[in-house]
């Protein structure tokens, strides 16, 4: 049974009423339980749970502590294409905006490799858009090879796959899997996703399991805020989180955040995440899913990745390029734009000066 | 009175074991070990960066502080021995701390795989601490498969909810041939002082002072905790008793008749 099932359970939940009966009491408790049901998860979503939100970040604060210390994880992405054979309106790789494409060759993804690992950075994201025929599996494998040598871990961002490709580059010394399903709102996802092996929603949806499957030691999920409606898709996001935890023990399942920026194409977005409710929901993901790492992307700005580091952010990025070649020679225009533009060394003095420490290497592929 | 703890062939005088994992600051680690006088610390192999001298955490361990590399993201045996070879090979000695969890959620460690990496390795030399859940039967596995100690947890890792374990880590204390060292779930050194007075060879903690506001002064106070629960222990304290024990019994003068 796939994450599939359970989301048709909530297919006719009506969210605002749910909202509308939850109490102060029904917040408190649930800030306060050892293990939320996804109740309390709503509960901590909620509009009323706003007025609660400092007593929500200490508790977020205490538990990411408690589990995380007071440690940063970093790693940084690598842009190795940005060619794609789909047409989806919010995103700068579309097929059909009129960008420079660019594939880094072999050999040039070794010169960017050496010149990430110079940070000391020890996990790597590499990211293509989303073309199999440019980008096929071969390609990614070789990538993933050279990565290896630089880098401790080797994490994925690229086009959906079948399990058994999946476990074809985890044998290339990939560990961990990023897949977005962007919205979790099948109609939504239907109007913005136009053409493309993109448009296949459950696909998608039933990708981290897949990667799980395949033996992917973490796998990183979360809606791209902006599209569908903000509460309902956080709160699909965590229960997405919450059932490939359950279901794959081995796997480490981390969240992200990802806003949507300024890119190429002009997209406006369909609902705007302000930062208060990031915060919120930032910490009621904390609260219901205690060990998962939340990353917080360069999308973010500097300010606002600090104050979120204090409170339960557990995962940088630091430095990062978004263009193909950007560690080296930009070959192409940035995939969005970066809003914390600090280098590494400025990220990393930071987050110093904040009393955490970067920690450049947390597993070590074997 | 000359106390010592030993393993495989190191003695140590001071019972607490620490851990590198959650500091604020790795200079923090150093000076907490001054305080508290531990003389090992365990650490996790897959944050060893040997390429990188900034993030390297050997280069913030004293030299005359025993290592304890752990098999810490090991999911079986198979990759708990291979960590294992690992850091011995970076130079971080014979001692390994076996560490297999391969669930996520409460990172229980995983006995069965354990025991098997247990026995390859103490056939190849290493000094072996397998953390495990408290299981008798289990300890008594390991004691055959050459284990040096059993490391049985207290409560799940980083819960600082201290001996819920207590009834099982009793039973083994109370049969055990090996030194048993609690490990996880420490979160106070009232919990400390209450292992070792039940028995425990040492106790291992790492969240509870990591986290501190001050991990120097907490090391100090989990150091002192170990040492009085310890010297509880080999006191011999009067033991609970369900019926008030009168220091002067009223029936006391019934006994002296006799003696007359």
């Amino acid at each position: 049974m796939s994450f599939l099932a359970q989301l048709k359970a909530y297919e006719e939940f009506d969210f605002k009423d749910y909202f509308d009966h939850v109490t102060d009491t029904m917040i408190f408790e649930s800030i306060e339980k050892k293990t939320l049901d996804w109740y309390d998860f709503l509960n901590l979503l909620s509009p009323r749970a706003k007025q609660h939100l400092e007593a929500l970040a200490r508790r977020a604060h205490e538990v990411t502590v408690q589990h995380f210390g007071y440690t940063i994880s970093l790693y940084l992405p690598i842009y190795v294409s940005n060619y794609c054979s789909s047409h989806c309106l919010y995103c700068g790789f579309s097929k059909q905006n009129r960008i420079k494409r660019n594939k880094l060759s072999l050999e040039e993804v070794e010169i960017e490799a050496q010149e990430i690992a110079k940070t000391g950075i020890k996990h790597i994201l590499f990211l293509t858009g989303e073309s199999k025929k440019i980008t096929p599996l071969s390609y990614l494998i070789d990538v993933a090879k050279i990565l290896r040598r630089h880098f401790a871990q080797v994490a994925i961002e690229v086009a959906p796959m079948d399990e058994k490709e999946y476990h074809q580059l985890f044998e290339a010394g990939v560990d961990a899997l990023t897949v977005y399903q962007e919205v979790y709102d099948k109609t939504i996802y239907q109007q913005v996703h136009i053409s493309g092996e993109k448009t296949n929603y459950q696909y998608r949806l039933d990708a981290p399991e897949r990667g799980a499957k395949a033996g992917f030691r973490n796998i990183n999920i979360g809606p791209l805020f902006g599209l569908g409606e903000i509460l309902p898709e956080a709160f699909f996001g965590g229960l997405h989180a919450k059932y490939l935890s359950d279901k794959y023990l081995e796997c480490e399942v981390g969240l992200s955040l990802p806003r949507i920026n300024e890119a190429e194409g002009g997209f406006q977005p369909l609902s705007l995440l302000d930062d208060t409710t990031f915060v919120q929901i930032m910490c009621a993901y904390r609260l219901f899913l205690p060990r998962a790492d939340i990353n917080i992307s360069t999308r973010e700005t500097a300010e606002f990745r600090d104050n979120l580091l204090k409170i339960c952010a557990t995962k940088f990025s630091a430095g990062s390029k978004t263009e193909v070649g950007g560690y080296t020679k930009a070959k192409t225009e940035p995939q969005f734009e970066i809003s914390d533009a600090r280098d590494t060394t400025h990220v990393i003095e930071r987050i110093q000066s904040m009393g955490y420490e970067p920690v450049y290497k947390n597993w070590e592929g074997i | 009175m000359r106390d010592i703890l030993k393993i495989g062939d190191k003695e140590f005088s001071n019972r607490l074991l620490c851990g590198t994992g959650k500091f604020r600051d790795k200079n923090d680690i150093k000076k907490m070990l001054a305080q508290s006088g531990s003389q090992i610390i365990t650490i996790a192999l897959r944050r060893v960066n040997l390429d990188n001298p900034q993030d390297n955490i050997l280069n913030y361990i004293p030299k005359n502080i025993t290592l304890l590399p752990n098999t810490s993201g090991a999911r079986n045996a198979e990759e708990a021995v291979r960590i294992a070879n690992i850091a011995r090979e970076f130079g971080c000695g014979n001692f390994v701390k076996i560490e297999i969890i391969h669930e996520s959620k409460y990172l229980m460690p995983d006995n069965e795989e354990t025991i098997k990496a247990t026995k390859i390795l103490a056939k190849d030399g290493f000094v072996v601490l397998p953390y495990i859940n408290p299981d008798l039967v289990t300890c008594k596995k390991l004691e055959d498969a050459g284990a040096s100690t059993v490391m049985p947890l207290g409560a799940p890792i980083g819960s600082n909810r201290g001996l819920e374990t207590q009834s099982l880590i009793e039973l083994i204390i109370e049969n055990s041939n090996l030194p048993v060292i609690v490990d996880a779930g420490i979160g106070m050194p009232s919990h400390a002082a209450h292992a070792m007075e039940m028995g425990a060879d040492g106790v291992l903690v790492n969240t509870a002072i990591a986290t501190a506001e001050d991990p120097m002064m907490a090391g100090h106070a989990f150091s002192l905790a170990v040492q009085a629960g310890r010297m509880a222990h080999l006191a011999k304290l009067a033991k609970k008793s369900k019926y008030a024990q009168a220091s002067s019994p009223l029936t006391g003068f019934l006994h002296q008749e006799r003696q007359s």
